[in-house]
């Protein structure tokens, strides 16, 4: 007679399941970080002259002072202005003289994407030569630079979203870059809008800290 | 006699709870897969600043992470209270702008992707909203040297009502 294999007791299989999922319940940490990207300017090379001559009106400098109030070109500005004065910075709405220079640019889109474009997908337009300079003291509180940075960082968003709403009907998050036409697209729109935003050599600015 | 009998002690239906541990399992597993251990231990105090145009970083394989704060308790009865830059687990001794240890760092990091990612690391920079920028600037300066230009300013996503332009 063939002996029967003793069956092992699973009842407690589940309170040991359950400690293991408790202990990573207890573990897990589901965080995905998220934040600001920036793209670092490279080192210069030695004797590179890092100065470069800009048409004054195609700047707009942003300063940041050691007690955190805000400068932008020259006059005292609260943070929640400021978007909307780069915004109108990028534009140039009324070919203001003292605002940047708008260049006249051909940008190649996917052909019959939109119904505002020409068949072929060529947009012609007007494309701001301005480029905004971030200047912070050493003692600027990190928090506020980061605020500052957003609002330029919203500004351009904005203008993109708008550009991407008007012609394409979609927002300029929701394109899809894995697509290779809506890929085209915003490329397209990063070079009629783009991130021009400079962030000067550090220096002290008002003396020691 | 009465016409009805009384049921006898009404007995509570048992559920079967032969499939409960099936579906423990399968809990389990799915936190098993999704966990990340916290392999770094942070020994500065940081509370990212809050912003509107935050995005999230999608590969995490590719980030390593830079902090920037003032030490916690323990911490500072051996380095004091001035702000110190933290390289993933490794506090940072170096005096003035921290060349050296942000160019080991990022090519220890650099050398743990594969050849094809190399050029896409992302350096995310949690740094505490009260730091003065000045060890920040260092920071940057240090990266940019060591050429790891992608960087990311860690902030949590602030909600605000926007009424829009026009």
């Amino acid at each position: 007679m063939a002996r029967e294999t003793p069956e092992v007791n699973g009842g407690s299989l589940a309170d040991i399941a359950f400690l293991l999922l408790i202990f990573f319940l207890v573990t897990t940490t589901m965080d995905i970080d998220s934040g600001i990207t920036r793209l670092l300017p490279p080192e210069p090379e030695p004797g590179q002259e890092t100065d470069i001559q800009v048409n004054k009106r195609n700047v707009l400098v942003v300063l940041i002072n050691r007690s955190d109030r805000l400068m932008v070109g020259g006059e005292e500005m609260d943070r929640l202005d400021l978007k909307d004065k780069v915004i109108e910075f990028f534009t140039n709405p009324t070919d203001d003289p003292d605002l940047p220079v708008m260049e006249e640019t051909e940008i190649q889109f996917p052909p019959g994407s939109s119904p505002l474009l020409p068949p072929d997908g060529l947009w012609k337009g007007k494309v701001s030569k301005g480029v905004i300079s971030l200047q912070n003291d050493r003692s600027t509180t990190y928090g506020r630079y980061l605020q500052v940075q957003n609002e330029l960082v919203a500004a351009v968003n904005e203008l993109r979203n708008e550009f991407s709403n008007l012609y394409f009907d979609k927002d300029f998050d929701e394109l899809n870059t894995a697509n290779p036409i809506e890929e085209q697209i915003e490329e397209g729109i990063r070079d009629i809008y783009k991130m021009n935003i400079s962030e000067s050599e550090p220096k002290n600015y008002g003396g020691s800290n | 006699m009465p016409k009805f009998k009384k049921k006898k002690g009404t007995q509570a239906q048992k559920i079967n709870t032969a499939s409960l541990p099936d579906i423990v399992f399968m809990l389990l597993f799915f936190f098993m897969v999704a966990t990340t251990m916290r392999e770094t231990e942070v020994q500065v105090r940081v509370t990212v600043p809050q912003a509107t145009e935050v995005k999230k970083l999608e590969k995490k394989s590719l980030v390593s992470y830079i902090y920037i704060g003032r030490p916690v308790a323990q911490v500072a009865r051996m380095y004091g209270t001035e702000p110190l830059v933290q390289l993933n687990d490794k506090l940072v001794s170096e005096e003035g702008i921290p060349y050296e240890s942000i160019q080991d760092f990022v090519l220890f990091e650099r050398e743990k992707l594969p050849e094809s990612d190399k050029n896409r690391m992302t350096m995310s920079l949690r740094v505490d909203q009260d730091i003065p920028m000045g060890k920040v600037d260092d920071v940057k300066q240090a990266l940019r040297r060591a050429k790891a230009l992608i960087i990311n300013y860690s902030a949590r996503k602030e909600y605000r009502n926007q009424g829009r332009r026009r």
